[in-house]
């Protein structure tokens, strides 16, 4: 079970606290209809899925009720960092 | 090949069997082959046998980056069906049942295909719903499933409880009996061996640094740890990897991967007959040949390469166990593993072209990908033969995420009201 | 006879007599005695029989390494326990052993013909036969392999034991009470920091437990932590694994070693313990030799002879010979002499043994044999004797003996430091891997840190024998009955991992996970191969680190808190009155309410024509509330569903379609605009928690800028559904202060008064097609205002109807129930609810993948009504739907049957249909081919009663 540090509570908490959000930093469009297919698609579903460092996004859904962003190292489960929603991608 | 049979065994028993020759000799990559496989797990190995035994291309390799059948070939829990709701996904199952059939005997290698039979439970009227749909267009696909009452469900599994006092009572089951389950790793290792003495070259701890395209774009081959391997056709079956493989052609894919567990309990003599599956509990159980209770657990809901999942999805998963089947508290678990799934946003596989001409992939089966093994790997051995998919794998393109064409099993059965 | 107690020595209580029974036969032994060390004391020398050869197997170790002394222990009706290893299990009055995978008995097995045919069953012998015939493999083969396999029977009947769990915080967390642990727990104690020392034996001490010498220190320093406040000492407790960030879980053993009537409270304890720092101390665990015989009862391990001894005062054997490679089992050997075991001579592969330890023997008068070898073992069932040679090869000498000992040097425990994803580092000397390098705030001390002087010894297992290896009878995996040939085999096929020798041959893959057998599998391999142990890998450790009960791990999670049921304030109303229940997402909810001796149909015909006739009333708390307030709620609302939401006029509701980003539709409701501010949604039952995630992730991440906020108030209303033409007849008296007259109140519209004297939120809507009414009340208040309108109701004949007359009543309506009649791949224009997405909205959730390719082709399933030619004939729900019945399989599919009733009100079946290309199909016959025969169809609009809605004006 990770320990997770809730940004807006600036606590560790356990995992089963949270609820993870996938993959940080894909904004929705401010106008999707200007999006062609292969955008959308992408906007949908393309991940990045890297296998070492990754921009996740967790809610402190059992807790503060926050959405927060992490990266987190997908090798070792190690957490580097969490940061607020709508700080600059760490 | 020397051939395994009982005689040969017999035979070998009285020189100590020093006469068994290896299965697959280890080799070292040729400078270019026909057509390289990527990943030799039974999927890929699967492939290589396919595009030698039926589609005459025997100048393969299959370039694994660990050992053959270590990644969730030898990590699964081993169960076999068929019986999906939507039309592609029956007959894509349904292709590998097949083959599943007679397997052993294909290969001369006893895969230990067990017809034990799947009952997956209903636990509440939408269940019954859900399952029913299910079973309709199962029979006029020509796919076996048939309903069982509880206490039909009772009298195949006696460990079963049916009784009211559960949290979750039995209403009934879907039973194929022709699912059931197979001997993961002799899965492997039989198609390594089958692939091998058809002239497959099997290419252990050769892991692939990455993949060489040319002016038109077209695969040129490989590099890899060994060199650079040259080929025109490069199928990659690389499971929980297929992304990291995908970027190096520089292609993005719809996948996620997560960590699944699995785990098994101590061996006991035979209690438990069939495999039971649950999904509204969460519960997926059968017996090994070996007398341990083979136990399926949930995925870890963050991506991770870890192969290490968290203890209360183990937790959640003994609960569920010993919810539909009380008497197993005293059971011991005895061993839990991680393995890597790679998730589609539909939870269907990708198998088939990519946008890179002579690319092709398979991959995106998530949780259940160990039963259509011998499906994937022939209708990615015929994709890659064909330059064109086999009309069973057509529906599993890659177009699908962007034209919305989705194959979504587990959305037609999601729960709402 | 060939065990015995000593006269004195141990930690037993030779005052205390222990009676139990083995096999049925009455046995005692002391207080403080293990299983394993009782029946020694009594000669018991045969304690198993081997998983696959069914060879007779006696004591290997002295403690959870032990692969072979399995037994079942039963404590009465549904306490039955296979696979317990004897000398784990401590004696009480009344304990009753049995002996496993043996038939009939220990000593006669008659399944041991296999040992007779093992040249048959070499390692992965099932991959090579049992093909022929096809049908024999499942009908003959398999049933007898299986058969032959698994060790104890399951237990078989209901465990009327409780397990419990808990968790636990601490600074330090130390795994292992042998010297090494009790001295850094005493470290961080210390330091005032909060210290948990747990230890998977009876009591702590670890390795001094079987040196007298060290029983004065180690009760001083148990004492010590005994007063520390800062300390929790868990003994019978095994660290089971190590999960991310120190996350330690370890299962306490409460009651197995009590006698059945003193055993009170839980059976076993689960401890999930999160720790600053973790300090393991798992020891190290001897390692046997292979050689010929070395799985004949009497051969085990030197340092579990030591522990017999000294610990129990059980002397293995009369006349003991000491098979070593290590220092260490001379000194064990010195030590049990001086115990007063008879230790006939010390055979050791060495020629060069350290000077002091040839002295001490000869001072014992020990004869030595250096630079000999054990090659072979006479005796089936007990030893008799052994036979030894120069460096292991030539004819040899006999010595006689009743016991052989193994000192194949040792493998530190590092399986939590692998567990942790910490490294492993090959140590030649140790001959093993030692732990190397972590991420986790963990370190090792002691012998798993490679830290304790054993003395020196040679790193291999395998002795040299006379024999070639592919002819040699010696054990590597003793349960799983994995000789050096069945690894020497697997190299010779092909498999060179350790990976794969281990997978081939299951070395290591026994109940006891290759604490004895991995090492020397590896070294085998290695040597095999003719390459070094670590290009040949190591086998991964995986938790837990001994088998754990099932009981243990789910805790308290079975039965009613498997999962909490979720019951409104109206259930028991329901239940007096008779309801039958359905669980729906995690609630339950009265499905009918049965009279007298009516079935479902009956009941539920009843319940319609009552509602369409005069009133029903019916519990719809469970429905999914959210309170939406804040400046922009209405705008927020706009970009979330399909329609329009800032037009809407605070008093008035409208239905609400939510989709995925994907386009699908999740789910819906009818929503209330209480004032310009706020907003009172409802959702469905099972999506209220995953339509509020939805939103607050929208808001949060999307829009924050939007002046929101959401709360969940699906618990705090109760919900009463008043429906039917004689609705507001039975509210009218309870209300105040809301005008329910058609012109002040019409459809659609919400208000706010009281209801019986509380606050209510009225709604007019109607999910029934009839006048009708939701009463929204605060939950507290639910049940007095629900039988207020119960009461109110009697007097116009009213009904009390479940959910599945609620679902007869809004099919003849053609309302669609999300989840039943959409499946997650449906749109607003399949279900046919185009009408609710906002032509001119720029955008909504969802809008832009409704442009997608396949999503505007022609031919997708749209729903649709369906009459059967038959009226009376009802179909089945999921039942498929063909456009020509006799075609062969497989069939092409148009679609299938959402919903289906027979409907008291109409008179005849109705159903609803996703069909592919259904709206252009109106009027078509189509055909539902089912097991009994064909039923035919005909397509029409999913509105079969009062398609202008004039019965909403009641």
């Amino acid at each position: 079970m990770l320990l997770i540090h809730c940004p807006y509570c600036e606590e560790a908490r356990p995992e089963v606290e949270f609820a993870y959000g996938g993959e940080a930093h894909i904004a929705r469009p401010v106008d999707p209809s200007t999006y062609s297919d292969e955008q959308w698609e992408e906007f949908l579903y393309i991940r990045s899925n890297p296998r070492g460092r990754h921009h996740e996004r967790w809610r402190h859904s059992h807790g503060c009720g926050r959405f927060f962003n992490a990266v987190r190292d997908t090798v070792t489960d190690v957490f580097e960092t969490t940061y607020k929603a709508g700080e600059a991608r760490k | 090949m020397k051939r395994f049979s009982g005689f040969n065994l017999i035979g070998e028993a009285f020189r100590s069997h020093q006469g068994w020759p290896e299965h697959w000799p280890d080799k070292a990559p040729k400078a270019s082959y026909d057509a390289i496989i990527v990943g030799a797990g039974g999927h890929g190995l699967g492939a290589a046998y396919y595009l030698a035994k039926k589609y005459g291309i025997t100048n393969v390799a299959v370039i694994e980056k660990g050992w053959l059948g270590g990644g969730n070939t030898g990590r699964n829990t081993t169960i076999i069906r068929s019986n999906y709701l939507y039309d592609e996904s029956a007959h894509l199952y349904d292709h590998a049942v097949k083959l599943w059939d007679g397997l052993s005997q294909e290969l001369n290698y006893n895969i230990m295909y067990s017809k034990r039979g799947v009952l997956m439970l209903a636990h509440n009227v939408h269940d019954v719903q859900s399952f029913k749909r299910h079973i309709h267009a199962n029979r006029l696909n020509g796919v076996d499933n048939e309903w069982l009452t509880p206490e039909e469900c009772k009298a195949y599994c006696p460990p079963l409880d049916i009784s009211p006092r559960t949290r979750h009572p039995v209403l009934g089951g879907a039973l194929q009996r022709r699912g059931g389950t197979a001997r993961h790793d002799s899965v492997a290792w039989g198609y390594a061996r089958a692939a091998s003495a058809l002239g497959v070259d099997i290419i252990q701890n050769c892991a692939v640094t990455g993949i060489r395209r040319g002016a038109d774009g077209a695969i040129e081959g490989v590099e890899t740890e060994r060199g650079f391997i040259a080929s025109r056709r490069v199928g990659v079956s690389a499971a929980g990897s297929t992304s990291l493989v995908m970027k190096m052609a520089g292609l993005d894919f719809p996948l996620e991967s997560y960590p699944l567990q699995a785990l098994v309990s101590e061996p006991v003599k035979p209690i438990f007959p069939c495999v039971v599956m649950s999904n509204t509990v969460h519960a997926y159980m059968s017996q090994s040949d070996k007398g341990e209770l083979v136990i399926g657990a949930g995925t870890d809901q963050y991506t991770s390469y870890s192969q290490r999942g968290a203890f209360h999805i183990v937790e959640h998963t003994l609960a569920a166990i010993c919810e539909i089947f009380p008497i197993f508290t005293r059971m011991r678990m005895l061993r839990t593993w991680g393995g890597i799934v790679d998730v589609t946003p539909d939870r269907s596989p990708i198998l088939g072209k990519t946008p890179v001409k002579g690319l092709y992939v398979n991959c995106g089966w998530g949780t259940g990908g160990f039963k259509a093994t011998p499906g994937a790997g022939d209708l990615l051995a015929y994709t890659m033969a064909h330059d064109e998919p086999h009309k069973i794998n057509a529906p599993y393109n890659l177009d699908r995420f962007r034209n919305g064409r989705l194959i979504d099993e587990a959305a037609a059965a999601a729960v709402a009201h | 006879m060939t065990g015995f107690r000593l006269a004195d020595g141990g930690r037993i209580d030779r005052r205390t007599k222990r009676n139990f029974t083995f096999d049925g036969k009455a046995r005692w032994g002391y207080a403080g005695d293990s299983l394993a060390s009782a029946l020694l004391a009594q000669g018991q020398m045969l304690f198993g029989r081997s998983f696959k050869y069914h060879r007779p197997r006696g004591i290997l170790g002295a403690g959870v390494e032990e692969p072979n002394a399995l037994v079942t222990v039963d404590r009465g009706p549904g306490r039955v326990t296979p696979n317990l290893r004897a000398p784990s299990v401590a004696i009480h009055d009344g304990l009753k052993a049995v002996s496993q995978n043996r038939f009939p008995t220990l000593k006669t097995d008659l399944i041991a013909v296999n040992n007779v045919l093992s040249a048959f069953f070499p390692a992965g012998f099932y991959n090579k036969t049992f093909m022929w015939p096809r049908a024999a493999w499942e009908k003959v083969y398999e049933p007898i392999i299986r058969r032959l396999a698994g060790l104890g029977d399951s237990p078989t009947t209901r465990d009327p034991d409780h397990y419990d769990a808990t968790y636990a915080h601490c600074e330090t967390l130390v795994v292992g009470a042998g010297p090494a642990g009790i001295a850094a727990a005493l470290e961080a104690a210390a330091t005032g920091g909060r210290v948990i020392l747990i230890d998977e034996q009876e009591e702590i001490g670890g390795g001094a437990l079987s040196d007298p010498a060290q029983w004065a220190w180690l009760a001083e320093a148990s004492a010590k932590l005994a007063a520390m406040d800062n300390v929790t000492v868990l003994s019978r407790t095994t660290a089971i694994g190590h999960y991310h960030q120190n996350f330690v879980v370890a299962a306490e053993r409460l009651t197995d070693h009590l006698a059945v009537n003193e055993a009170e409270g839980p059976r076993e304890k689960l401890w999930r313990i999160r720790a600053g720092e973790v300090v393991l101390a798992m020891g190290a665990i001897e390692r046997p030799l292979v050689f010929e015989g070395n799985d004949v009862p009497g051969v085990m391990l030197a340092s579990a002879a030591k522990t017999f001894a000294l610990r129990y005062g059980v002397a293995v054997g009369r006349k003991v010979v000491v098979m070593a490679v290590h220092d260490s089992g001379w000194r064990d050997a010195l030590a049990l002499h001086k115990a007063g075991v008879n230790i006939a001579a010390i055979v050791d592969l060495r020629r060069d043994v350290a000077s002091d330890l040839i002295e001490g023997a000869r001072d014992a008068r020990i004869a030595c044999y250096q630079g000999y070898a054990v090659t072979s073992i006479s005796g089936g069932q007990a030893v008799k004797g052994v036979t030894i040679a120069l460096a292991g090869f030539g004819k040899g000498q006999q010595l006689d003996c009743d016991a052989v000992l193994m000192a194949g040097g040792w493998t530190p425990t590092v399986h939590l430091w692998s567990h942790a994803k910490g490294t492993l580092r090959w140590d030649e000397a140790w001959g093993a891997f030692v732990p190397d390098k972590t991420h986790e705030n963990l370190r090792c001390v002691g012998a798993c840190a490679g830290a304790w002087s054993f003395g020196k010894g040679l790193p291999g297992g395998l002795l040299p024998a006379p024999k070639p290896l592919h002819e040699s009878k010696a054990f590597v995996d003793f349960q799983n009955d994995v000789k050096a040939r069945d690894i020497g085999l697997a190299v010779q096929e092909g498999f060179r991992s350790i990976e794969h020798i281990k997978r081939y041959t299951t070395n290591g893959m026994a109940t006891d996970q290759g604490k004895t057998s991995n090492l020397n599998g590896l070294q085998i391999a290695s040597g095999v191969l003719h390459r070094p142990v670590t290009e040949i890998g190591l086998t991964t450790f995986r938790p837990p680190y001994t088998p754990q009960s099932f009981g243990a791990i789910l805790g308290h999670h079975k039965e009613a808190l498997f999962q909490p049921l979720r019951k409104t304030v109206i259930d028991d109303w329901a239940a007096s009155h008779g309801a039958v229940y359905e669980n729906v997402a995690q609630w339950r909810r009265a499905r009918f309410f049965p009279q007298g001796s009516e079935d479902m149909d009956a009941a539920v015909a009843r319940e319609c024509r009552t509602v369409r006739s005069a009133v029903g009333v019916f519990d719809a708390s469970t429905l999914g509330k959210i309170e939406v307030v804040g400046s922009d709620a209405a705008e927020f609302l706009n970009r979330m569903y399909t329609n329009p939401w800032k037009s809407l006029e605070p008093g008035r509701c409208r239905y609400g379609l939510l989709l995925g980003e994907h386009g699908f539709i999740i789910d819906d409701g009818v929503s209330a605009r209480l004032a310009p501010d706020r907003f009172h949604l409802t959702t469905t039952t099972g999506g209220a928690a995953r339509v509020l995630n939805m939103m607050e992730d929208y808001l949060q991440t999307e829009w924050s800028d939007l002046d929101v906020w959401l709360t969940s108030t699906t618990e705090q209303w109760a919900v009463i559904a008043v429906q039917g033409p004689k609705a507001r007849r039975v509210i009218e008296p309870l209300m105040e202060g809301i005008d329910l007259s058609p012109e002040a109140f019409p459809h659609m519209a919400v208000r706010e008064g009281r209801i019986c004297g509380v606050e209510t939120r009225l709604f007019r809507v109607s999910f029934t097609g009839e006048l009708g009414f939701e009463v929204n009340v605060p939950a507290e208040h639910g049940r007095m205002v629900w039988e207020a309108i119960w009461a109110e109701g009697q007097k116009h004949g009213a009904v009390a109807y479940g959910t599945e007359t609620m679902h007869v009543l809004r099919a003849e309506k053609g309302f669609i129930i999300v989840g039943q009649d959409t499946d997650g791949t449906i749109t607003p224009d399949d279900a046919g609810l185009g009408w609710a997405v906002g032509k001119k909205k720029p955008d909504f959730v969802g809008k832009r993948s409704l442009a997608r390719p396949d999503i505007v082709a022609p031919g997708r399933k749209q729903l649709v009504g369906l009459l059967t030619d038959d009226p009376q004939a009802v179909l089945e729900e999921g039942a498929q739907i063909v456009a020509d019945p006799n075609q062969p399989v497989p069939m092409t599919m148009l679609g299938h049957v959402t919903s289906s009733y027979h409907s008291a009100t109409l008179g005849r079946s109705i159903a609803m249909a996703l069909v592919a290309g259904g709206r252009d199909r109106m009027g078509e016959t189509l055909h539902i081919p089912m097991p009994a025969g064909t039923i035919s169809a005909k397509v029409v609009a999913p509105m079969f009663y009062d398609p202008e809605g004039s019965r909403l004006n009641g």
